[in-house]
């Protein structure tokens, strides 16, 4: 019986729910050990706190994970962006150091120009190899996955690079408007990505791509333009990501600089409620589950775990969110709790057919 | 059919003619690198054509050729397991913890093997019975064998303990050239996995699942049991494999192993072993893996590249059989 669903049923319903749920549960854990984390101060007209670490901190899986949402959305996946990330380091910290003056504004502006470009030519170079080739998207982003690093450190021969220029670090510790640059650079494309998606049909045509890659083209979409330019942008964000995570460290070291950044940026897209089926997309989502994932890793070492056992518990995560995310595991959940099916989770046997396609 | 056009073919024109099947080409294109890239070494270094040279590289790869023979499985059911390199870390690190705190070599050795058997079971279940993706599982595969490994110490630790130190040195001589033991592990691992897969039951259904998961189903195989087998068998290899790698380095490091999953994943490609699953051979991620092994080797002989060549080079294997292999199957289709 269709009625106007109330307020609060709205509130129940609303995709954004388990997700901002999941944020809040992890910050109260957060306030119990410590009950000054949520506490912000003003100093130099800068904001510090827990709660400004965890929005700068976030920044970079928030690009990373902007990206990875558009290629999700398009069923796709793209397991390359650690290693663009480092390749962006790379060039970025290279183009500083032989620049005449290693300090100025200029020099900062043409090295990240120049990686942010190569970084676009390599996500371009994913896109055609899903789109062109027709090579399955985990295998071909995979091909610079292996030998992305590699390119990183034939272009820093090796070395850990480390660079000095202010403007360019201020790109991670520097604030506009009392809030770090980084988490404002990250809203920035986010702001930018959405009114592209939104306010336009370019959201829609993606999404019709991720559902039906051959029915959309037969009805006219370009899907080959669409799933080449996405990637390329997926390129574009993980090599503002890398750019954020040099300056940070004001060096590239090209084995570690974005090491499983890749996992952490398809667990924000996951946290946020796109589905891996592809075919639909919340970049509001991938917003809140990039902060999950930074806050969870504050919260680890602030409840007295070490720092590295974070993996586990993202694993724990991981396995929680597919759960949910299963319409198998619904439906055994629905035995025992009778209601309505559960509107939008595929059919086992079509999601099975549509990922052999 | 007349029986006058038969005897008119000798055994040489039988040679001339013969086409080897269509299905072995992968594996003999492979085969054709690996004594190419062997061959070029043997022209350009001094010793490189020892045949100490190929021992070596089975000794040095014994890991990799198991963690191959694992993923093999998985992919030829059309999955992929990401989580073989953390579960080698953890492995080495398991092996090395328990032996710290005075467990037998033997106990320490099934406790390794265990672990990895049991986590490739519980990926296998999610998999199956969940619908979630192998990809995403093993995803969280990895992580949760990552965490675990540093849950267990976050510092490395070596083994001193006699039976491994035995084993890891324990060499067997075949005339003036020696193997170790680790490689000779390898080697029965891919002939028993080899006998599996090409004459089993179970080894039939990995394959018909490859091929097609929803006829599998049809023709009444098992395939959950399969289906989940695979990850079983690729959890126990790579914690095989981490015993192997724990011999070979003699330390538990929440370090190690970083990216070997992807090492592996190319050997099984370089191999012949196509992604969509349905068609390869573990013969051939044991060439794969020994001509990643033979690049490595190419370069520390020329000594003038550096080491991230090898990934490099990698890569552009990895892409041009992949592109290959797209071609290959297109044409088919």
């Amino acid at each position: 019986m269709p009625e106007s669903p109330t307020l609060a049923q709205r509130v129940l319903r609303h995709q954004l729910l388990w997700p901002v749920l999941a944020l809040a549960v992890l910050l109260l854990v957060n306030v119990a050990v410590n009950t000054s984390f949520l506490d912000i101060r003003m100093q130099d007209g800068h904001l510090y706190g827990n709660v400004v670490d965890i929005l700068r901190n976030s920044a970079p899986v928030m690009l990373v994970a902007l990206g990875m949402t558009l290629v999700i959305a398009t069923r796709g996946i793209d397991l390359s962006v650690g290693a663009i990330a480092a390749i962006a380091a790379a060039v970025a910290c290279t183009r500083i150091i032989n620049a005449g003056d290693e300090a100025a504004l200029s020099t900062a502006v043409m090295a990240m120009t120049y990686a942010v470009v190569v970084c676009i030519v390599l996500g371009a170079w994913n896109g055609f190899l899903v789109s062109v080739l027709g090579i399955q998207p985990i295998i071909a982003t995979l091909i610079l996955m292996v030998a992305g690093r590699g390119i990183s450190m034939a272009i820093t021969d090796g070395q850990i690079t480390t660079v000095n220029n202010p403007w360019f670090s201020d790109l991670a510790s520097g604030f506009v408007l009392t809030l770090p640059l980084a988490f404002l650079v990250a809203v920035g494309m986010l702001l930018f990505t959405a009114a592209l998606t939104r306010r336009t049909a370019l959201g829609m045509l993606i999404e019709s791509v991720g559902i039906n890659p051959e029915a959309s083209r037969l009805a006219g979409v370009r899907a080959r333009t669409i799933i080449w330019t996405v990637y390329a942008f997926s390129g574009l964000c993980a090599g503002m990501a890398g750019l954020v995570i040099a300056a940070n460290t004001n060096s590239v070291n090209a084995n570690s600089l974005g090491l499983w950044i890749e996992l952490d940026a398809i667990l924000a897209v996951v946290i946020g409620g796109t589905s891996l089926m592809g075919g639909r997309f919340s970049l509001a989502g991938t917003f809140i589950g990039a902060i999950f994932i930074a806050t969870l890793t504050r919260t680890i070492p602030n409840i007295g775990i070490p720092s590295e056992v974070n993996y586990l518990f993202k694993a724990v995560v991981v396995i929680a969110v597919c759960l949910l995310q299963s319409p198998k595991a619904r439906g055994l959940l629905r035995v025992r709790r009778p209601g309505g099916p559960t509107p939008g989770a595929p059919t086992p046997v079509l999601a099975k057919a549509g990922s052999a396609a | 059919m007349s029986a006058v056009t038969v005897p008119t073919e000798s055994t040489w024109d039988r040679v001339r003619t013969y086409r080897p099947p269509h299905r072995y080409l992968p594996i003999i294109a492979t085969a054709a690198l690996f004594i190419g890239l062997f061959g070029v070494g043997g022209l350009r270094y001094e010793g490189f054509s020892d045949p100490q040279v190929l021992l070596s590289l089975l000794i040095d790869n014994a890991f990799l050729i198991v963690l191959g023979v694992g993923m093999t499985f998985v992919i030829l059911t059309g999955g992929i397991d990401l989580s073989v390199g953390s579960v080698v870390a953890l492995s080495t690190m398991i092996a090395a913890k328990t032996l710290e705190m005075g467990w037998s070599p033997y106990a320490s050795i099934g406790a390794v093997l265990a672990t990895g058997t049991v986590l490739g079971l519980l990926m296998g279940l999610l998999i199956h019975y969940f619908d979630i993706q192998p990809f995403i599982a093993t995803l969280a595969g990895l992580f949760l064998a990552r965490g675990l490994t540093y849950l267990i110490s976050v510092e490395s630790i070596s083994i001193k303990d006699p039976t491994f130190m035995d084993l890891a040195f324990r060499t067997l001589y075949i005339g003036d050239y020696y193997l170790r033991w680790t490689a000779v592990i390898a080697l029965a691992t891919v002939v028993v996995a080899a006998y599996v897969l090409a004459r089993t039951r179970f080894g039939r259904t990995v394959y018909a699942i490859g091929g097609n998961e929803a006829s599998a189903m049809l023709m009444g195989l098992r395939v959950a049991a399969t289906k989940v087998g695979v990850y079983v068998i690729s959890g126990f290899c790579a914690s095989l494999a981490g015993l192997l790698f724990a011999l070979y380095i003699l330390s538990g490091n929440s370090l190690h192993a970083i990216g070997m999953e992807l090492d592996a994943i190319a050997a099984v490609v370089i191999g012949g072993t196509l992604l969509t699953g349905g068609r390869g051979y573990v013969v051939g991620s044991l060439l794969g893996v020994l001509v990643l092994g033979i690049i490595k080797t190419l370069i520390s002989f020329d000594g003038t590249l550096s080491s991230y060549w090898i990934r490099i080079i990698t890569g552009l294997l990895l892409l041009a059989f992949v592109v290959v292999q797209r071609f290959a199957t297109r044409r088919q289709a």
